[in-house]
């Protein structure tokens, strides 16, 4: 088997900045205070994803896990260390992937699809197929901005799944969408795991994760902090323990599926 | 791109490399994805003037109300009807590159920001905003050049292979040029709005330093030999050159003869001026690329 990705040692600097006019940094310099500071939003993460693998990203909010699939998907690069990837790369970075809120849901898919990689002639060949598993009925023709987030989310998804990719990202994509699209999606989800593609899986959701996923890489404070069976992913991150009102919504996803 | 693994192929030789998920950008990757950069070229020439009543013909209203305030206040009031032949063709010729460059400037110079939508989430080749203004700009500019021909025809041009070469020429040096300067404070005017600000000052300096309201033979006049580094700036060889365009055709064998009504080896400025735009263009990417990384945390 190939090897799909290829983290080592990842680092990603967030630098934060109190004031933003010449004024105000002026002011604090000669008062000796701090104009910012940096700090390490994914440290030293180093792993290796075999093609076909599909991993589940947890961590609690804050932990690193969006940045880490920013760079595994390209938006950002890393500070030090390096990221490689295999082949064309998928997905969605966070929910209702980039779109513009003048344009309408049409034309969105269009610029979507050809940012993804898509050509005009794949673009042409698939969007109706798009359309219906979007499921957005005459809201397409109107302006994004509009939409609710589920909305979007089931646009984003729709297209991204429709990308033939080597490797598929899905960030909490789940979270805003109703329950037959929730599982709609996680049967593609599978069938994108079970057609021998790279899955990368982020939720919170301990059910559904260890359904889909066959290994957890666990973030803390941008820190790998656990990488092995979901099961023990999920025991790392106390998931399992009972907590009446996480029990409950994290059944409910588990029974989507 | 690569093509996409359906089935899960046994040798890791067929498999495309493992290379760094950013690796595709940069201004050649722009062109090696005309599909998208075609999408948002159409998305920007709907946008550019989106909630507005009179949409596209902004363009051409903006252009057209500096020509009558330019033609009546230069030309009438300060007498340059009187002192440059066919001043109307000279003034129009100048304000199309230099609204071309403008555009191209300012508005590129906000395509980053104005796009974050896209450039927070997705990866693409960021080089493309700034890219997909200047062909809007162009996009502009081409009805404005029918309306000069014909203009410039009515009043005696016609036109000639050299006077074609010098279109094209000024055409891609204003092109580079607006590129590079959209591409550098582009990705600064994330950092700092201040560099927005800057640029409807830097946007005067070339209605003023290029030969719009005063021609050349005033420049060869006034400072003599030292004309040459009037030369140095490349907007204003631009000018000069779509001038030589369409101005210099419409003149009297007598005022064409007039000593210094253009540079001499005027072509050759030209090539140079666009020689330079394009390793300022490298020196550009270069920038961009430095501040690229940084780019997406921070809009």
């Amino acid at each position: 088997m190939a090897t799909s990705i290829v983290v080592e040692n990842a680092t990603k600097l967030f630098t934060l900045r109190y004031h933003r006019t010449f004024k105000e940094v002026t002011v604090a310099k000669a008062k000796g205070r701090a104009t910012g500071h940096t700090f390490k939003a994914v440290d030293d993460v180093s792993f290796t994803v075999e093609q076909g693998e599909s991993i589940g990203i947890m961590g609690l909010n804050g932990s690193g896990k969006s940045t880490l699939l920013k760079m595994i998907n390209g938006v950002m690069r890393p500070d030090e260390g390096q990221i490689l990837t295999r082949g064309r790369i998928a997905g969605l970075i966070a929910t209702g992937a980039g779109f513009h809120n003048q344009l309408s849901g049409r034309e969105n898919l269009y610029l979507n699809a050809a940012i993804l990689g898509m050509s005009e002639a794949e673009v042409r060949r698939k969007f109706d197929s798009i359309v219906d598993f979007a499921e957005l009925g005459p809201t397409l023709d109107g302006p994004v901005g509009h939409y609710s987030s589920g909305q979007k989310a089931r646009l984003g998804f729709a297209i991204a799944i429709h990308v033939d990719s080597d490797i598929f990202l899905a960030d909490e994509v789940l979270a805003v969408g109703d329950k037959p699209f929730r599982s709609k999606c996680m049967k593609r989800m599978k069938e994108v795991r079970n057609s021998g593609r790279t899955l990368f899986y982020v939720s919170h959701a301990a059910a559904s994760v260890q359904k889909m996923c066959d290994r957890v890489i666990v973030l803390e404070k941008g820190r790998l902090a656990y990488d092995g069976d979901p099961e023990g992913g999920i025991k790392y991150l106390h998931y399992d323990e009972p907590d009446d009102q996480d029990e409950l919504g994290d059944d409910e996803i588990g029974n989507d599926i | 791109m690569t093509e996409a693994a359906e089935k899960v192929p046994a040798d890791e030789a067929e498999l495309p490399p493992l290379r760094p998920p950013s690796a595709d950008n940069g201004l050649f990757a722009v062109f090696h994805r005309r599909y998208l950069l075609k999408l948002l070229v159409q998305r920007e020439i709907s946008a550019r003037y989106q909630g507005s009543f009179l949409g596209l013909l902004w363009s051409y209203i903006n252009p057209l109300s500096q020509f009558f305030i330019y033609w009546f206040v230069i030309g009438v009031i300060l007498g340059q009807h009187r002192g440059v032949p066919n001043f109307p063709i000279h003034l129009f010729a100048a304000l199309i590159i230099v609204h071309f460059f403008n555009e191209t400037f300012g508005a590129g110079t906000r395509s980053i920001v104005r796009n974050r939508a896209l450039v927070v989430k997705m990866a693409m080749p960021r080089e493309m905003f700034p890219v997909a203004t200047m062909l809007v700009s162009l996009y502009h500019v081409v009805p404005q050049i029918v309306i000069l021909g014909i203009a410039a025809a009515l009043s005696g041009w016609t036109p000639d292979a050299e006077g074609l070469a010098a279109l094209v020429l000024a055409l891609a040096i204003i092109g580079t040029l607006g590129i590079a300067g959209a591409l550098m404070f582009s990705a600064a005017n994330v950092f700092f709005s201040d560099f927005g600000n800057a640029v409807s000052i830097f946007n005067n300096f070339v209605r003023f330093g290029v030969t719009m309201m005063y021609p050349y033979s005033m420049v060869h006049e006034k400072f003599g030999s030292g004309a040459q580094y009037f030369l140095l700036n490349p907007i204003a060889d631009a000018v000069l050159l779509f001038q030589r365009a369409f101005w210099t055709g419409t003149l009297t064998p007598q005022q064409q003869a007039k000593d210094g009504l253009m540079p001499d080896n005027l072509m050759l400025v030209g090539v140079l001026a666009l020689l330079a735009s394009l390793v300022l263009l490298a020196i550009a990417q270069l920038v961009f690329s430095r501040l690229e990384n940084k780019i997406p945390e921070r809009l």
